[in-house]
């Protein structure tokens, strides 16, 4: 079973990469673009009975590992 | 007084710390390679500068799971002296031994240059032979330098004096332009709330000769001594605070 782990920075701390993205797309002639948030994305492979249980390891990897939760939030997919 | 260098792999500031410790200050140091269970009885341990783990996932993230880690917790939650320096920091932060985030550089760029750094708090074994306000030219070399914490925990970490050095200007003030690296505050370096542990980006001990271009940083190892010299005669430095582990401000 595969579970997705997206991190991203929390919406009150500075990216200051996102920015320095969108500053690049600006230059580009994306004007539309707003704004970029840059983040992290895992792909576990994991070997779990079921969804649930997946997504339980794949959620308790992402507390102790894969996010620092003083700066980043996840949010967790698991597909078959 | 015996020194313990940890070694992660990509620490690169670890013999320089242990040159400093052995020929700068004659004393007795060891490197401790991060795989080992056992600091070998030492005085003070200190988490070097470099790129443990080369940096993967996040600064410090992978290093704060080192065997090693578990024996600085315990040293430090006995109220032994532990300084991280610059990766080092970012370790503890990681660790959850002090309080906080690293973030990359404002600016995203890898500063490496000679700054002023003003001691504001001089009741830690890593400060103790600095004066108050006294400013100290030391080396940056990060690319993740930029601290953060929530509002609430800044204003905790300000109340309880654990701000140890901040960037200044020249003239000592803590200036936007002196600010390296977008840090809230101008920090450049805390403590816990016991004070026994402290964290701090720039290089001391890149700063311990005058052939190197500053030896300001030997106020840093010589407050070391210092404490070692107090310890002995008040028992344990960090118990005269008190307080309970940092570990769960994170």
């Amino acid at each position: 079973m595969q579970a997705r782990v997206f991190v991203t920075l929390k919406p009150s701390v500075f990216d200051p990469q996102g920015t320095t993205v969108a500053e690049a797309l600006h230059t580009l002639g994306y004007a539309a673009v707003r704004d970029v948030r840059q983040g992290k994305y895992f792909e576990l492979e994991i070997d779990a009975p079921s969804a649930d249980e997946a997504r339980r390891l794949a959620s308790e990897a992402a507390d102790k590992l894969l996010s620092n939760p003083v700066i980043e939030s996840y949010r967790i997919e698991v597909a078959s | 007084m015996k020194f313990a260098v940890v070694v992660f792999p990509g620490s690169n500031c670890d013999h320089d710390t242990h040159y400093v410790a052995t020929q700068v200050l004659g004393h007795e140091a060891e490197l401790v390679w991060h795989k080992d269970t056992s600091l070998g009885g030492a005085d003070v341990v200190i988490l070097p500068g470099g790129f443990a783990h080369g940096d993967y996932l996040r600064t410090g993230a992978i290093a704060r799971f080192s065997p090693i880690m578990k024996e600085v917790a315990r040293f430090a939650a006995e109220g032994g002296p532990v300084l991280g320096i610059c990766n080092g920091f970012q370790v503890l932060l990681e660790a959850g031994l002090l309080p906080g985030a690293m973030l990359r550089n404002r600016h995203l760029r890898f500063r490496c240059q000679f700054l002023d750094v003003r001691v504001e708090q001089t009741d830690t074994p890593f400060t103790l032979a600095c004066r108050p306000g006294q400013s100290l030219r030391m080396p940056i070399a990060h690319g993740d330098g930029n601290y953060y914490a929530e509002p609430d925990v800044i204003a905790r970490l300000e109340r309880n004096r654990q701000v140890v050095f901040r960037y200044v200007s020249p003239a000592g003030e803590a200036t936007e332009d002196a600010n390296p690296n977008g840090s809230v505050h101008n920090i450049a370096g805390i403590c816990n709330e016991r004070r026994n542990v402290v964290g701090l980006m720039p290089h001391p001990e890149r700063a311990c000769e005058l052939a190197v271009g500053s030896a300001d940083g030997l106020s840093v190892f010589e407050s070391i001594l210092k404490s070692g010299r107090q310890s002995l005669v008040e028992g344990a430095f960090a118990t005269t605070t008190g307080a309970a582990s940092s570990a769960a401000a994170r």
